[in-house]
């Protein structure tokens, strides 16, 4: 085999890759966070109580954006107080992931109050990856559990 | 916690000559020391209780002894069954041809004894085969219910004996006891002797606790609790069971460790999505900011002459391992290799930094000195962190988990120790899975 098809020949595998990395991922898209529903809940109709993240990070995408947008319409209308949890996958140390937890329900709470709402109406705790929403070790369920959830404030 | 009675080190006799064998640490042991553990005869069985007897002491008691010397990697305790001299003979005047010839070269022998006021006395000695001679001798004394305190002294001594270095056997572990499904895990703390006896669980597992931490002097435990769901540090009083609420921060504070003269604890503390390192002093509650950047800066641990702190932070963009003096001035980047790094733990000896490192999907725990050369990674797998230092600071206790399936099954959490040669890896038993493990000092110290 000479050089160039050789070098054909390793591309073709590295396309192959990508494919499949993209058939296995599901709804989690290039950008290495969750795009489905699966594990959505609802605040008020409408209105999905979570984002998700990520690897490793704590800023918001659009589609993200988008959904605070309907959270922060719905927490000014109708008055109430919230808690937003932070969480993080299993693939960290405890520690740091407690941290970017709380970074990541910090990115929202900030979010939200540059939509208008009242930062007394907006808590925040973060359970690093102590409470994973989806238990299976796969990189499907590590993007659904890299996440903040909007919950009612009790 | 009951407390507990014990009398010790009341007669130490000459330290008998020196002895030809020898075990040298520093490097991996692949052949461990063939030792022999001679059960224990008892003096004056008359006046053993029958709750005494029921101990069986004379055997149990070196069974203990047997455990810890074949876990630590460096002794092989060869079959009872193949011992030819009696208990009593192998204490009072051994023939180290019936030892020689089972190919021992080292027998620990004893004698047990109930005293007038009720007391365990318990002699021991240690015996170079090779030589033919007794090259230790040591009697203790302690209430019987704390017996297997007194066989992890002696577990100690023998290895302080042949290592030159001092034992681990004489410490507990503090961690957190976990149970019930990964999305609602409930978690507990638990304490247990370091070869997993004596467990006992110190909270009920009504809220999260994580990453609970040993006082220098192994009474206090600093640890995380989302207690009313307000997930900050606590210091526990493991005698009396008191528990208070470190400092009075707005919002979250985590990854608490003790000063090494346990008057500080130092910790993370989160606001605004930012974490910086704090520590308070306990007695005067005087809070100190040590950093101040808008990046992570958690899992801090003090060097042990308290003049430095090592922690990791993101403030490069990952998860990296830096240095800095106690005041948080002079920080450095230490970690260098490609990956992420976090947990660092300053070693007991002063010498390396135990830390768990992230790269390409795998987990490892690894070492490297303190100035971030001579990276060592003792282990690798699929899920694992947060080294915990063997006060000699040879060994290396942490938690692994294992992979879940589409339900969580099959995922599992345990305590392994390893050497820090990179050997003897070694699975530590618990009655439920287990995580962030915590090595105390020697009790007797």
């Amino acid at each position: 085999m000479s050089l160039t098809n050789m070098r054909n020949f390793v591309i073709v595998v590295v396309l192959g890759f990508l494919v499949s990395a993209c058939a296995t991922g599901g709804k989690r898209s290039a950008n290495d966070w969750y795009e489905g529903t699966d594990t959505v809940k609802f605040l008020a109709s409408g209105v999905p109580d979570r984002i998700f993240f990520a690897t490793n990070k704590s800023s918001l995408h659009t589609a993200a954006k988008g959904t605070l947008n309907k959270q922060a319409a719905y927490i000014k209308k109708s008055g109430l107080s919230v808690v937003v949890e932070g969480h993080a996958d299993e693939r960290g140390t405890r520690e740091y992931n407690l941290a970017l937890g709380e970074r990541r329900a910090n990115a929202v709470r900030d979010y939200l109050m540059s939509q208008g709402v009242s930062g007394s109406k907006v808590t925040v705790i973060s359970y690093g990856k102590e409470r994973p929403v989806n238990p299976e070790s796969s990189r499907l369920a590590w993007s659904q559990n890299r996440r903040s959830v909007t919950v009612k404030a009790k | 916690m009951k407390k507990i009675f014990l009398i010790l080190f009341i007669s130490f006799f000459t330290t008998k000559s020196f002895s030809l064998v020898k075990i040298d640490i520093t490097r991996g042991n692949l052949e461990p020391l063939p030792t022999a553990v001679s059960n224990f005869y008892i003096d004056n069985p008359e006046k053993l209780s029958a709750k005494i007897k029921k101990l069986n002491l004379e055997k149990n008691l070196p069974n203990v002894i047997k455990g810890n010397l074949n876990r630590s990697g460096l002794f092989y305790v060869l079959d009872n069954k193949s011992y030819i001299q009696k208990p009593k003979l192998s204490h009072l005047k051994p023939r180290f041809e019936d030892w020689r010839l089972i190919k021992a070269q080292i027998m620990v022998s004893g004698k047990l004894k109930i005293d007038d006021k009720g007391r365990l006395r318990v002699e021991f000695r240690l015996w170079d085969v090779v030589s033919g001679k007794e090259i230790e001798e040591l009697a203790l004394f302690a209430t019987p219910s704390s017996w297997r305190r007194i066989a992890h002294i002696i577990s100690d001594k023998i290895y302080q004996r042949l290592t030159g270095e001092e034992g681990y056997f004489d410490t507990r572990i503090i961690y957190v006891g976990e149970s019930g499904p990964k999305t609602q895990r409930v978690k507990k703390l638990a304490i247990m002797d370091q070869d997993g006896a004596n467990n006992k669980f110190l909270t009920l597992g009504n809220e999260l606790v994580l990453t609970p931490r040993f006082s220098p002097n192994g009474r206090m435990v600093t640890y995380m609790s989302y207690f009313k769901n307000l997930p900050r540090v606590y210091l526990l009083n493991i005698e009396t069971g008191i528990q208070e609420v470190v400092g009075d921060f707005p919002g979250m504070t985590f990854a608490p460790r003790f000063s090494p003269d346990g008057k500080k604890v130092i910790m993370s503390f989160a606001r605004d999505g930012n974490s910086d390192i704090y520590t308070m002093d306990i007695k005067s509650r005087r809070v100190e900011q040590i950093t101040s950047n808008p990046a992570i800066d958690t899992s801090p641990s003090f060097s042990p002459d308290g003049r430095f702190i090592v922690f990791n932070s993101d403030r490069s963009g990952l998860q990296q391992i830096y240095v800095m003096r106690s005041d948080g001035r002079g920080v450095k980047r230490i970690s260098r290799g490609k990956g992420l790094y976090g947990t660092p733990v300053w070693s007991p000896r002063g010498d390396l930094i135990a830390f768990t490192k992230i790269h390409k999907g795998k987990f490892y725990i690894g070492v490297m000195r303190t100035n971030g050369t001579g990276e060592r990674l003792l282990t690798q797998n699929f899920y694992q962190e947060a080294p915990s230092w063997s006060p000699n600071g040879r060994v290396l206790i942490f938690y692994r988990e294992t992979a879940g399936g589409k339900k969580g099954q099959g995922a599992s959490a345990n305590l392994w120790a390893i050497d820090i040669t990179g050997y003897n890896e070694v699975k530590i038993k618990t009655p439920t899975d287990a995580s962030d493990p915590s090595w105390s000092g020697l009790l007797s110290k």
